[in-house]
């Protein structure tokens, strides 16, 4: 038996659940449309025989998968996508601790370093590649004329940055790095400044140097927040193939060539959404691990 | 074991403006318990702060076993630190949050398991030595950070209102086992506090500050009895000193001392007071009288006495204060001056 007042109470809980579910839905819809729907398509043509010309399509099971396995630009994209974003990511961890570690001394003219530093995040992708392609440009670099004038390399024999197969590879993941370093500062800045002022301190006062401070006291503390930043920098890198396509387009001779940038050829480029979309699903389950991972030991190393 | 000195030590945070420390000479005696003193934002946390080399001076000096450290880093300084926060390393065991200060100050590793359990046994946390700090409760938080800034065996121990974030029942007990902790150690100590109970029970001398200017340092007894100006006066005890102006002297007495006037025969000043309110806290009663007569009238003084129970809200009684009790302060500086007869 249940009492007016109960049953007015559930009544009020379901308009909360129907009220609830109203808000949430737009969210719940646009993920679904836009991540979720494509994802499926993916899914589906990746076992499939379909292209960008073709009217229907028959399933081939895994033979897409057993054809790009044995493709070496396959292979070659797979490699680069992992050196570009280990070195990219090694990069980026080091550089954004080292500058939120500067940025979180009080000095004069920190509001204004810290807004051009957010710039490179805040301009849209391609604009600050292009800027980047013309810097690098075989005939036209600044680069180059600094370090011609500077005597450091010889003038008509000066580096061609997108040329060269490895210092393509350095230019892309170096513009990559610039791209995803105020990213990383940020959060990490906001990780130190999550760290009571008494603690580094007090290791002052117990004799540790700044060395020992850094990597027993900050870094340890920052552990989380660390691991967080480093998730999110491995999954734009080894999902962004912007820098590399506007700056080399894969190439010279693929040796800058990425899984994303791959799949986009293949898929868009060839008409062969196929094997297009087997690409591009073959980092689903490696980037699915790597968050996994990430998060449990985000979880694991209890700070405070 | 050392000395520390102040020579004229000042920190003005911003220039132009009053500073958060002005021109403090103190210096401690050896193996002493030394309190700082003072209402926040009195100025006794960056004098602290100054003397262990966290915070760099305006001007003035700080001198440790007779060698001026201004330029020294605190780890130079061989001073030891417990932080209000205890600020102990929440990623470290206990056990490696009491090693940090030698794995720091590169003693033999050999040596670090023997030093800890020395530390740990004097502050009775030989069981606690592999948790976390986010395990212990605040008391055993407190001890940590205790005995890590023992282990290194510090010529001077500097204290930021350790017991401030201690539950009141925990604060009496940790401050006895403070107090027998620094009787074994016998480390010169300095210990920040706004708690005037702590004060007066722990330190051998006690310094007043105020507007980070030191007001009086003496023993509890001196400057309860004997308080340099009417901010000591009104800061220690509680209830604090009546205070009540007499021409161009301020006539304080403490609130034990005006009591009803059979128990104060020939009393230098008497007054008669219509009970305000009474107040019963056990051990004792405060009463808060209106004055009625010509001098004093309708100053409010405050009286603690053994038994107040006779005593009624809106009645009138006869109390006084015989003279030994009675202090004297100038009225336009504040300070206390000599014993006169009441005009």
């Amino acid at each position: 038996m249940t009492t007016g007042v109960e049953r007015a109470a559930v009544k009020g809980q379901d308009r909360g659940y129907l009220l609830g579910a109203a808000m949430f839905a737009p969210a719940a819809l646009y993920i679904l449309l836009i991540i979720g729907v494509p994802f499926a398509m993916a899914f589906m043509y990746a076992f499939s025989d379909v292209t960008v010309g073709s009217e229907g399509m028959s399933f081939v099971g895994f033979d897409n998968f057993a054809s790009i396995l044995e493709s070496p630009t396959f292979r070659k994209s797979l490699e680069n996508s992992i050196i570009f974003t280990l070195a990219s990511q090694a990069l980026v961890l080091v550089g954004s601790t080292m500058l939120a570690l500067a940025l979180n001394k009080p000095f004069r003219g920190r509001k204004l370093v810290r807004f051009v530093l957010l710039l490179p995040w805040v301009a849209p992708i391609s604009l600050g590649a292009i800027g980047w392609k013309w810097m690098l440009d075989s005939l036209y670099s600044v680069i180059n004329w600094v370090l011609i004038h500077l005597h450091l390399v010889k003038e008509f024999d000066p580096p061609m940055w997108l040329g060269e197969p490895k210092l393509a590879m350095l230019s892309v993941i170096l513009v990559h790095s610039w791209r995803l370093l105020p990213f990383s500062t940020v959060i990490i800045l906001a990780g130190l400044t999550a760290i009571p002022k008494d603690i580094p301190e007090a290791a002052e006062v117990d004799g540790a140097g700044f060395w020992r401070t850094l990597f027993e006291i900050t870094i340890p503390m920052m552990r989380p927040i660390l691991n967080v930043a480093l998730l999110f920098g491995i999954i734009f890198t080894f999902t962004d193939m912007t820098v590399v396509y506007v700056l080399t387009a894969g190439g010279p001779f693929d040796s800058t060539q990425v899984l994303p940038s791959y799949a986009f050829t293949t898929g868009i480029l060839s008409g062969d959404l196929a094997q297009g979309a087997a690409v591009s699903l073959f980092l689903v389950p490696l980037l699915a691990a790597v968050a996994y991972g990430m998060l449990r030991v985000a979880a694991r190393s209890e700070v405070v | 074991m050392a000395v520390v000195e102040t020579r004229e030590l000042t920190k003005v945070f911003k220039q132009g403006e009053l500073g958060a420390v002005n021109s403090v000479n103190l210096t401690t005696q050896e193996g002493e318990f030394l309190v700082f003193l003072g209402p926040s934002g009195s100025g006794k946390t960056t004098l602290l702060r100054m003397i262990a080399g966290l915070e760099r001076p305006t001007s003035g000096e700080v001198l440790i076993g007779g060698d001026v450290v201004n330029h020294l880093s605190p780890r130079q300084r061989r001073i030891a630190m417990v932080f209000q926060s205890y600020a102990l390393y929440p990623h470290l065991s206990v056990y490696k949050n009491i090693a940090f200060p030698l794995r720091a100050q590169r003693v033999p590793k050999d040596q670090h398991r023997v030093k800890v359990a020395w530390a740990a046994e004097l502050l009775g946390i030989q069981k606690l030595l592999e948790r976390k700090p986010r395990e212990l409760s605040g008391g055993e938080r407190q001890r940590v950070a205790l005995a890590r800034a023992i282990v290194r065996e510090p010529s001077v121990f500097l204290l930021d209102e350790p017991l401030s974030n201690l539950d009141a029942k925990l604060r009496a007990s940790a401050r006895d086992e403070l107090e027998q902790f620094h009787r074994r150690v016998g480390t010169t100590t300095i210990y920040v506090t706004h708690d005037q109970v702590e004060a007066m029970a722990m330190g051998d001398r006690v310094v007043v500050l105020h507007q980070g200017v030191v007001r009086q340092v003496g023993t509890p007894t001196e400057v309860y009895d004997r308080p340099a100006d009417t901010f000591v006066a009104t800061f220690l005890g509680s209830p604090p000193m009546n205070l009540l102006e007499n021409g161009d002297v301020i006539v304080g007495f403490r609130p034990e001392h005006l009591v009803p006037a059979e128990r104060a025969p020939g009393a230098a000043i008497a007054l008669k007071l219509r009970a305000v309110n009474v107040e019963y806290l056990g051990s004792e009663w405060i009463l808060y009288g209106r004055i009625e007569g010509e001098r004093f009238a309708d100053k409010v003084v405050i009286a603690r006495l053994p038994d107040a129970s006779g005593h009624s809200i809106g009645e009138l009684y006869d109390f006084g204060v015989s003279e030994r009790h009675l202090r004297f302060f100038d009225k336009e500086s504040t300070v206390r001056t000599e014993p006169r007869s009441l005009a």
